[in-house]
């Protein structure tokens, strides 16, 4: 998890060291829970599809290549997490980001990647102004840009799919998908390269440990003297230029910028997030528990297409499972504070 | 901003030493509705540990607010080393010299001891945090309190007198020439208070000003040196500490009489033990144990009785009240209620049987700071007053006015939240929420802890009126004078065990402390088990021994 604390000198009490090993198993309990849930997952999809390709390595390329705008957003939401708020705009700021990509696709690959980003930060850096400034709840702010966001969406398409520039296919827009290093696509490389950094944000930067001090309790926060507005403000505008950055990448997958697609990603992030274990009230989380519920919730949605099922009741079962695994967590988390 | 290293400020060079640090002179403040200061003035000369005094609703929390930047003035003036301040944010006072340790815990409790005690300025090599220098430096300053843990734990699993101590370690680092301490102590036992006494001369020594605000009179004698004491808003005296009694102290503040206060005592309570032994049995525990909190705790509580529960933090007090009131479990043992053995599978079961549970912690297991006066007093009458699940509004708003009026529970009317009430009416109305239930026994934990001089007389009055009319009541306290003065009779734990029951004339301060201290020894060979189990306190209470 976070704080990875260095190992204790020699000099602490033995009962003190004894303590922490308990709590950092405890922790590691926890932490697992999810990876652990995931291998099982992985093993039963082996198991039942993998004759069907479910483990082929052509169904796991693309597994990733899909999930990785997933992982990008997810990433943003653990953050906005855990200052205790939440982002309902970014499946909005996902298809501006695709539909202005896709317009902009023409102008070159970094014209476009640029043009999705800056429009989500903007977003971010309105949800996250409006939050500040007024103390007003992020769950209704964020609401309100999801409207708007989805109509502005529709305008900047004008309500049409917008296709690619002709250019894009040969200027190396589509290859920011389909593009594979050695046998990793490129989205899922740049989800992997921006987890690690949101990792060192996270640990080792004040910014990190002041969206986790706020989280934990917003009163100390302030007491304290911490930069309260500029880290919410900048925590959101993390999550809007993520998630304006997976839209650039959907329209590179799809070909096209689709005013109404990307319907529920940000439940979908807000699901992986809290599957992973960071706590919805704020103030504790990792972002790598947030990558193994990405994998998690993925690996299911994969293999639930491998069974001939009407799809109406593939939702029933992902919501099924959600609850499971939320539950689960909450036990072992349960059982981690009174190991503590 | 925050990055800016506090040292750097405290060492610039102080203007006229022979001045005061602070002056504060006619400052004004007014709420909306209320005229919080009209007046009030506090001077704190350098090096000096200043106590200041007065009951809740005094303007003494608004007067510290305005020197912390917390909240702005309407009038007058401060200097503060020698030039002229108005702190716009707390952060605002860090930076200018004034650290402040607030009476609510303020520190984030998933985040390590050393993560809370350098937050906002988390030492940095290279633009990241340098978690090695932090955790060195936090152990350092805690190991000048005199506290050894891993400051890597996270902040919660610490108990709260700990959390406190983490508190004052962070203040105690800004290196300020001021450090405000409000109520630091309300939630330390003996020895952390000793601790915090050295921290203080400490201070002291290096001629940093320490302002002290406490409840506990005799925490003012033993470490300050002046006192300013302040009444509706208005500073009505300032001297030096030992050139004033304490009885002449509370007048002041009480604005009352000394021969007055004389003639009264200490505590509310008249002098009791008048009723020892008369009324009928009504609550008897019988060498109850559970896990390593109870290992064979005795208490009876007769009808129309004050029983007091006295212990050291962690000695199983409030355990065993929570058992009586079926929200623990005993593995053996027995529990009888009016002569019937109980069964309580939970609380509802206890209230239903007649019995009340006013809690420690009030802010937590209290009161809904959201809601209402009358919601809050009537929060456990629910079940009474509603008919098919239907609240009877009429009969609700009657018993809520008669305990107003019965309590003297002083606030704007029923339906004003009760988080804008003082902490005395906060504790009159979670009173008021057992009594219109017409209990046969009511459990106190802590009654007036936090609470001012007048407010808390106020209550200790009003149990010793609800004893006279036939109430049972076990009081669980930390001041010696409530057991000794309130209490007929006086039942000591120790380790979860009964060691000691007082009638009210034995029980004098030093016979229960001796009780409630007896064989430390012991208390230590059995650290190792406690750590384990419970975790820090038991590591503070005797470990370091």
């Amino acid at each position: 998890m976070a704080a990875t604390a260095p190992p204790l000198p020699a000099s602490e009490p033995r009962a003190d060291a004894q303590a922490d090993r308990r709590a950092q198993l405890g922790s590691l309990v926890q932490r697992q829970g999810a990876i652990l849930a995931l291998g099982l997952t992985l093993l039963f999809g082996w198991w039942r599809y993998g004759d069907n390709g479910f483990t082929g390595s052509y169904n796991l390329t693309e597994a990733l290549r899909y999930n990785a705008m997933f992982a990008l957003i997810a990433l943003g939401m653990t953050f906005v997490i855990m200052t205790g708020g939440i982002d309902l705009s970014v499946g909005a700021v996902a298809v501006i980001g695709s539909v202005l990509a896709a317009r902009l696709s023409g102008e070159g690959v970094w014209v476009a990647i640029g043009g999705a980003v800056l429009a989500g930060v903007a977003v971010g850096l309105l949800n996250g102004g409006l939050i500040a400034a007024f103390r007003i709840q992020p769950f209704i702010v964020t609401l309100a840009t999801l409207l708007a966001g989805r109509g502005l969406a529709l305008i900047l398409s004008g309500n049409a799919t917008v296709s690619l520039s002709t250019d894009a296919f040969t200027n190396g827009f589509i290859e920011l998908s389909s593009r594979n290093l050695g046998r990793v696509p490129l989205p899922a490389a740049i989800a992997a390269v921006a987890f690690v950094a949101g990792s060192v944000v996270l640990n080792l930067t004040r910014f990190g440990r002041h969206v986790l001090a706020f989280g934990g309790n917003e009163e100390a926060a302030r007491l304290a003297g911490l930069p309260v507005s500029r880290t919410i403000v900048a925590v959101y505008a993390l999550s809007g230029g993520l998630a304006g950055l997976a839209g650039a990448i959907l329209a590179a997958q799809t070909f096209a910028g689709n005013p109404n697609e990307a319907v529920g990603w940000e439940l979908s992030a807000i699901a992986a997030v809290v599957v992973g274990g960071t706590l919805l009230t704020g103030g504790l989380g990792s972002v790598w528990t947030t990558l193994v519920g990405v994998l998690l919730l993925g690996a299911i949605i994969n293999m639930l297409n491998f069974e001939s099922l009407d799809p109406y009741w593939q939702q029933v079962i992902r919501g099924l499972f959600l609850l499971v695994v939320v539950v689960l967590q909450s036990r072992l988390a349960g059982r981690r504070r009174s190991v503590a | 901003m925050a990055s800016a290293p506090p040292a750097a400020i405290a060492a610039t060079p102080t203007a006229d030493p022979s001045t005061p640090l602070l002056v504060m002179e006619g400052v004004t403040k007014s709420f909306p509705g209320v005229v919080a200061l009209s007046g009030a003035s506090l001077r704190v000369g350098r090096g000096e540990v200043h106590a200041l005094v007065g009951q809740n609703g005094a303007g003494k929390s608004t007067l510290v607010r305005i020197l912390t930047g917390a909240h702005r003035r309407d009038g007058g003036t401060v200097v503060f080393d020698g030039r002229p301040i108005d702190f716009r944010s707390p952060q605002a006072a860090q930076v200018g010299g004034v650290s402040t340790i607030y009476q609510e815990i303020n520190l984030v409790p998933y985040r390590s001891v050393a993560e809370n005690i350098f937050m906002g300025r988390e030492p940095r090599s290279f633009g990241l945090i340098n978690w090695r220098k932090m955790n060195r430096d936090a152990r350092a300053l805690l190991a000048r309190l005199g506290i050894r843990i891993d400051v890597t734990r996270p902040l919660l699993e610490l108990n709260v007198a700990l959390q406190q101590m983490v508190a004052i370690a962070r203040a105690v680092s800004f290196d300020s020439k001021l450090v405000v301490m409000d109520e630091p102590t309300s939630s330390l036992d003996d020895r952390e208070v000793e601790t915090l006494f050295n921290v203080i001369r400490g201070l002291k020594a290096d001629g940093v000003s320490v302002l002290f605000i406490t409840h506990r009179l005799d925490e003012l004698y033993a470490v300050c040196d002046r006192v300013t004491i302040m009444r509706d808003g208005v500073t009505v005296d300032e001297r030096p500490m030992a050139e004033i009694g304490k009885l002449e102290l509370v007048a002041r503040m009480l604005g009352k009489e000394l021969g007055e206060v004389r003639r009264e005592g200490q505590t509310g309570f008249r002098d009791a033990g008048r009723r020892a032994g008369s009324g009928r049995a009504l609550l008897e525990v019988d060498h109850i144990e559970r896990g390593r909190a109870l290992q064979g705790a005795t208490v009876a509580v007769r009808e129309g009785e004050i029983v007091g529960l006295a212990g050291l933090l962690g000695s199983g007090r409030t355990e065993v009240a929570r058992v009586v009131f079926g929200a623990d479990q005993i593995e053996r043992g027995e529990v009888r209620f009016g002569g019937q053995p109980t069964h309580f599978r939970g609380p509802g079961d206890a209230i239903r049987a007649g019995i009340g549970f006013c809690s420690e912690d009030r802010k937590v297991e209290g009161i809904v700071p959201h809601l209402s006066v009358r919601e809050n007093l009537t929060l456990a009458a629910l079940p009474v007053l509603a008919r098919h699940g239907i609240v009877d509004h009429d009969r609700q708003r009657e018993i809520v006015d008669r305990f107003i009026a019965r309590l003297g529970i002083k606030t704007a009317g029923p339906d004003q939240p009760i988080r804008e009430l003082s902490g005395g009416n906060q504790q009159k109305v979670l009173l008021a929420r057992w009594l219109c239930l017409d209990p046969k026994l009511l459990i106190l934990d802590e009654p007036t802890r936090g609470i001012d001089v007048g407010a808390k007389a106020e209550i200790q009055a009003l149990v010793d009126e609800l004893a006279d009319g036939g109430l049972g009541v076990l009081m669980i306290s930390s001041e010696i004078e409530e057991l000794t003065e309130g209490g007929d009779r006086v039942v000591v734990l120790r380790d979860g065990r009964t060691v000691a029951e007082l009638s009210h004339a034995e029980a004098d301060q030093d016979t229960i402390l001796a009780a409630m201290a007896q064989g430390e020894g012991q208390a230590a060979a059995g650290d190792g088990q406690a750590a384990a189990g419970v975790g820090v306190p038991a590591a503070v209470g005797g470990g370091s021994a």
